[in-house]
Parts: structure tokens; C-alpha cells; sequence
């Protein structure tokens, strides 16, 4: 089942012609409308109207996210704000947040691209879909939920939390596909089980998740615990957010929507291409978007592409899930987080020291978060409720930057090992 | 079927288009758009032929057409409703309808019976004033008899420049009607229009040429959506 078959199959050929010409017409369009992107260019004395051939696409320079970072909040739209008619952000506060933007065609664009994922997965606009990734700023939640209506689907935009709630309607509802992180899928699994749930009553059929890296084990846990067929989706608010790839009921690599985004794998540090088939870093251009096209954007996903023929028919190639990142962004229940915002909460905090330590674990599926934090020794003499106000005050602080809570421990001064240079402040206990 | 890659041409010193790239997909109305002088009628006379490739390839069914001559090019089954139509107003209608199907008469065909028939089927008007003199036409007749005369090739694409210019709002509403049968038939045209809204109402596609350059492309309910077609070439006023 295909949602375009015209475009998912398309011959290779075919594919290219396209794909150069709306590479073209991107390319005009930030030469005009986008200053950052038009300095870009002049710098390299790049003439945006020479461009003759898709493999000339490596003569353009990458962007990258300290780049949407220095144009907050609008620096990089390609319209005028009038034309745009939504806006989702990562978390973090100014200066470490992006925002996109989406004209009418653009959001018209992503549901359909979320429609063809929903369709190679295995859904009909007969399901009934459970959407339990956050609704708001988050692109998940309104990506997937667009997608599903433009299926015809019947949507249950229940957003993230509350297990309970999301088994009594799963049950009541006879939802039919489950759509959320990989590891809220398996919470939910044993929330049931603890609760006697007899999973054969339920109607489930499918599950789509994303939005944090998991494995074949974890698929094959989730398919067993919940009588599904999971399939994994991959996307980015920086490019669009979810529908950029997606896996068909092979099972074996997510195809990459090539007519709307053209991906390159890199070396991450001599930033050429790899060969084909080599592991490396995923680069998007998106070749659509109206309201905030990137060019060659540096998504720091590790990932492999396969060129090969796929056995459900569809042409465009795949990429295999995301194997790691080549920086050190954390996914904490399913929430970008970078180390650099932890740090610059510490250093607005009295009484704390720059230095710290995050541990990340998995209990029950769910991931825990805990910061370590050294404290001048003055606090550790002082009575316990002060401590514990500024447990809070730290929490609390963290919680707002990053969009995700963490537990804070306090330790005392000298006690964390110190590193030379850029130390290993990340301790990733997860095992997926 | 119809591919365009990195086309520059233009006359003499002039570059006109500059590094066009296109396609034309079988069964698609696919519409050029553009103000006067963008190079919309270039466009359509360096893939006929017409003028010069200076660089850039033409792809016509997978065969390379930069270097052919107008006439090998309708041989191949590209055929032109040339702007302002062109008829031939000293010579009958049919006259000027069997003088379309000359290509089929040079590849072996005895009579064009079938042709003439599914012309007038398509438009009666014809029919009616077969041994009028073409010149005595109106504007829409005369429009109607361009088309006919390019479908008398059987062409395998059918290019239309401006179809609507001169012609009394309902005339055109009524040649438009014929391009969306044509579609329905299984032909696929190229049309390149100033009326942008008319045309993308009726295409698949569309590509919106400004000063010899492409500066959009899309499914043509996107461009008619499009802020910055609305304003440009819509008509529609800014909302301040």
C-alpha cells in the first residue's frame, strides 16, 4: 500500500530531474529572501544561479544548529511572518532554542509526508490512532497528528502522560495504533501487565515510534508484549519534524522521502562524503519548504544509507535507524537535551560549582535523568532544609530549561573527577 | 517525457533564459507562468526548435532534441499552438487542418479521416465553417482551429502559448475546457500562460518563470496558495 505511489516509486531518473529542480528554485529562494544564507554564498563567491548538477550540492556550506541558535527567532525564515501559519521551537531557553516555521503549503506538505509514513507502516483510514507524543511546541504530537487526519484516520490526540488514562482509552476506544516513543510503548506494556490486562482483547494492530534511538531488541519486545507490528519514523523539527523518513513493513531501513528532502552521509570530522553504504552523519537539504528551508543541514544523527531495491516496491532509498549521535546531545524520554544548558543553569545558581555530572539510566523503561552537582562545602553544614531548597530550586530551574525533569544530588566539593579539556560529563548507563 | 536541464538560450547577445530546468510528465498539464518578457515564448520555441539551444539539453522521450530542426522535433511528436494563433487566413479550415497532419502524411498514412473527425468532434464549430476561409474566423475560432491543426500531428505533446490572450472571458473558459479534455483523452500539454489563475486552475503542475529563471515550482493548488504567486501574478492585494 502505497499513500503516493506516483512519488514513492518513482524511477530513479525520474527522481533526480525533480529533485535538481526544486534544488534550483530552494536555492534561489534563500539567495533572495534569506540574508544569512545570501552572506553565506558571497563569502564563497558562490553564484546561486550556477548551479548545473545535484553533485554540485557539495559546493554549498552546511549550517548548522548554533546557526538557527544565532538567528532566534526569525533570523531564518524565507517569508514574511504573515505568510507563516504555525511555529514550533526545541526547548531551552533564548540562545539556546530554535524555531521553524510552516507556511500553509508547508504544513499541507508535512501531513501528506506524515500520511505516506502512516501508510507504509501499515495504517488505512480505517485505524483508530493513539497519539501519545506531547502536543505543543514539540513537532511530534502536531506532525504526526496532521498526518493522521490527512489519512482519514480517527485521532486520539491524547498527548504523553498518564499511563493509566492512555490504557483505559486504548481499551475503550479499540485504538488500533499506538504512536509514541519506543520506551513509553514498552511502559505502557507493563503497566498493563501489572494491572492484569489481557493484551489479546485489545484491537492494537500497529505501532509507529520515534523521537529517541531503540533497537531490534526493543522492537522485538514491543511486538511481543503488545501483538503489534512496530515500525520506526524518523524526522526533525529543524527540517520538518516527523515525516522525513519512515520504515515500511520490511522492517529493514526507513525510507527517506527524497522528493522533499535530499540527504547526504558525511564524515563528521573531514565533513566529505562517505563511501556508499559507510556509516556517517545524515545532512538534509529540504527541497519544498517555503517558510524555512535549510540547506545542507547538519543533523549530528548517525546513520547508513541503503541504495539497495527495497521488496515493498517504493524506489526511494533508506537509511538504517539512527545508530548514535556525533555530539553530545542526550534524548531524555524522547527531549533533546544538551549538556551546555545544564551547565548554564549551574552557573546562575548560588552555592553550586561549574562542575557536574549526568547519569543516565533506564528503570522500568523509562529513562532517569540525575545530575550530580558539586557544592561549596559551606552547604553540607547547613541544616537540612537548605539543602533541600536547593535541590528544589535546582530542579525546578532545570526542569523549565530543558522541558524534561531530572533528579538533582548535591555532592561535595572535589569529589566528581576532573577532566583536561572537554571532559566526559555524560554517563550513559541505557542499555536499548 | 518532456526534460529540461540547465537551458540558456536567447537571441543574439541577449540570454533570455537563463539554466531552465523542467519536466512534463505523460497525462500531466504542466503551466509556465511568468510576467511579459520573462521568456515564456523562448521557452517554447527553443524546445520546438525555434531558437537556438546555446547550452543545456532537451529531452524529448529520452532522446536528446537541442540540436534537432522544428520540423524533425514535430516528427517526433512535439507540436506548437503558436501564440496569436497563425493560421493560414487565405486557406479553408480544413485546408488548414490537413496542412497539421502533414507529418502523418509523411509517415505513410493514406488518409487523416480519423484525425479530421476527432477535430471536429472536439470542436463543432469547425465542422460548421470546414470551407471557410480562415481568415473570416473570430478570435476563439481561430484559437480553436490552432489546436486543431496541432492535434492533426498527433502529437504525443502538445504545447499551447497563451491560448487566452484576445479572446472574451467565456471564449476562453470554453478553451480551457478543451485543454482539461485533451488531458482526460491521455494527451499532455505544456501551457504557458499570463493568466495564471485560469491556468493553474486547470494544471497539475506549474512553474513560475521570472526574467529567464524559474524562481518556484509545484503542484499547482500550492502556487495558487503561494503568497508570493498571489501577489505577483494573482493579483491579489497585500494584507497589511
Amino acid at each position: 500500500m502505497y499513500w503516493e505511489e506516483d512519488k514513492e516509486c518513482m524511477a530513479r531518473e525520474d527522481l533526480e530531474q525533480l529533485q535538481f529542480e526544486r534544488l534550483q528554485s530552494t536555492i534561489y529562494r534563500v539567495a533572495t529572501h534569506v540574508p544569512f544564507y545570501r552572506e553565506r554564498f558571497k563569502e564563497i563567491n558562490l553564484d546561486p544561479d550556477g548551479f548545473r548538477s545535484l553533485s554540485e550540492l557539495s559546493s554549498l556550506p552546511f549550517t548548522v544548529k548554533d546557526d538557527l541558535r544565532q538567528n532566534y527567532p526569525y533570523g531564518l525564515f524565507a517569508v514574511p511572518l504573515r505568510d507563516v501559519v504555525r511555529i514550533h521551537s526545541s526547548s531551552g531557553t533564548t540562545g539556546m532554542a530554535t524555531v521553524v516555521g510552516y507556511t500553509r503549503n508547508d504544513i499541507k506538505n508535512w501531513s501528506n509526508l506524515v500520511a505516506r509514513i502512516l501508510t507504509a507502516a501499515g495504517l488505512t483510514k480505517e485505524d483508530v490512532i493513539q497519539i501519545a507524543f506531547g502536543y505543543g511546541l514539540f513537532t511530534g504530537g502536531f506532525g504526526l497528528h496532521y498526518g493522521a487526519e490527512r489519512l482519514g484516520a480517527s485521532v486520539i490526540p491524547i498527548s504523553s502522560g498518564n499511563t493509566k488514562r492512555q490504557i483505559q482509552i486504548m481499551q475503550d476506544f479499540k485504538t488500533t495504533a499506538l504512536v509514541c516513543t519506543p520506551s513509553y510503548a514498552l511502559m505502557i506494556a507493563d503497566t498493563m501487565l501489572d494491572m492484569g490486562i489481557n493484551i489479546s482483547g485489545l484491537s492494537l494492530k500497529f505501532g509507529l515510534f520515534g523521537a529517541e534511538p531503540w533497537s531490534e531488541a526493543m522492537r522485538t519486545e514491543i511486538n511481543n508484549k503488545l501483538n503489534i507490528r512496530a515500525t520506526d519514523n524518523y524526522g526533525l523539527s529543524e527540517v520538518m519534524g516527523p515525516g522525513v523518513a519512515g520504515e515500511c513493513l520490511e522492517c529493514n531501513g526507513l525510507h527517506i522521502n527524497e522528493d522533499h528532502f535530499l540527504v547526504e552521509v558525511i564524515h563528521p570530522e573531514t565533513l566529505e562524503p562517505v563511501q556508499p553504504g559507510e556509516v556517517g552523519e545524515l545532512v538534509v537539504t529540504t527541497l519544498t519548504k517555503e517558510a524555512f528551508p535549510v540547506i545542507r543541514y547538519r543533523t549530528r544523527d548517525l546513520t547508513r544509507l541503503i541504495t539497495e531495491p527495497c521488496a515493498c516496491g517504493r524506489t526511494n532509498y533508506r537509511m538504517t535507524r539512527i545508530l548514535g549521535r556525533t555530539d553530545d546531545m542526550l534524548i531524555i524520554k524522547g527531549v533533546n537535551v544538551f549538556p551546555t544548558q545544564i551547565e548554564n543553569v549551574l552557573f546562575e545558581i548560588e552555592g553550586t560549582e561549574p562542575h557536574y555530572r549526568i547519569v543516565v539510566e533506564r528503570e522500568n523503561h523509562q529513562d532517569k535523568a540525575t545530575v550530580l552537582v558539586e557544592v561549596v562545602e559551606s552547604i553540607f553544614f547547613d541544616e537540612m532544609k537548605k539543602q533541600r531548597q536547593l535541590v528544589d530550586r535546582i530542579k525546578k530551574r532545570l526542569a523549565s530549561e530543558l522541558g524534561v525533569s531530572v533528579n538533582v544530588k548535591l555532592v561535595e566539593e572535589k569529589t566528581l573527577e576532573r577532566f583536561e579539556g572537554k571532559g566526559q560529563r555524560v554517563i550513559d548507563k541505557r542499555e536499548l | 517525457m518532456l526534460k529540461v536541464r540547465n537551458l540558456e538560450a536567447g537571441y543574439g547577445k541577449l540570454r533570455v533564459l537563463k539554466r531552465i530546468s523542467m519536466h512534463v510528465d505523460p497525462g500531466e498539464i504542466v503551466t509556465i507562468i511568468g510576467a511579459n518578457g520573462a521568456g515564456k515564448t523562448t521557452l517554447l520555441h527553443t524546445v520546438t526548435g525555434l531558437v537556438k539551444v546555446n547550452s543545456g539539453e532537451i529531452f524529448f522521450n529520452d532522446k536528446n532534441v537541442s540540436t534537432l530542426s522544428p520540423e524533425k522535433i514535430v516528427f517526433s511528436g512535439c507540436s506548437l499552438v503558436p501564440e496569436g494563433r497563425q493560421v493560414f487566413s487565405t486557406m479553408t479550415v480544413q485546408e488548414n487542418l490537413f496542412l497539421g497532419g502533414y507529418v502523418q502524411k509523411k509517415k505513410g498514412r493514406s488518409n487523416l479521416d480519423s484525425e479530421i473527425k476527432r477535430v471536429y468532434e472536439l470542436f463543432p464549430v469547425l465542422k460548421e465553417r470546414e470551407n471557410q476561409l480562415a481568415g473570416t474566423l473570430s478570435g476563439g475560432e481561430q484559437q480553436m482551429l490552432a489546436m486543431g491543426r496541432a492535434l492533426m500531428a498527433k502529437p504525443s505533446l502538445i504545447m499551447m502559448d497563451e491560448p487566452s490572450t484576445g479572446l472574451a472571458p467565456l471564449i476562453v473558459k470554453s478553451i480551457f475546457q478543451v485543454i482539461i479534455r485533451l488531458r482526460e483523452e491521455g494527451n499532455t500539454v505544456l501551457l504557458v500562460e499570463q493568466n495564471a489563475k485560469a491556468a493553474l486552475s486547470i494544471a497539475d503542475r506549474g512553474y513560475v518563470l521570472e526574467t529567464g529563471k524559474i524562481i518556484l515550482q509545484g503542484a499547482a493548488e500550492d502556487l495558487l496558495q503561494n503568497r508570493d504567486v498571489q501577489r505577483a501574478y494573482l493579483g491579489r492585494e497585500m494584507e497589511e
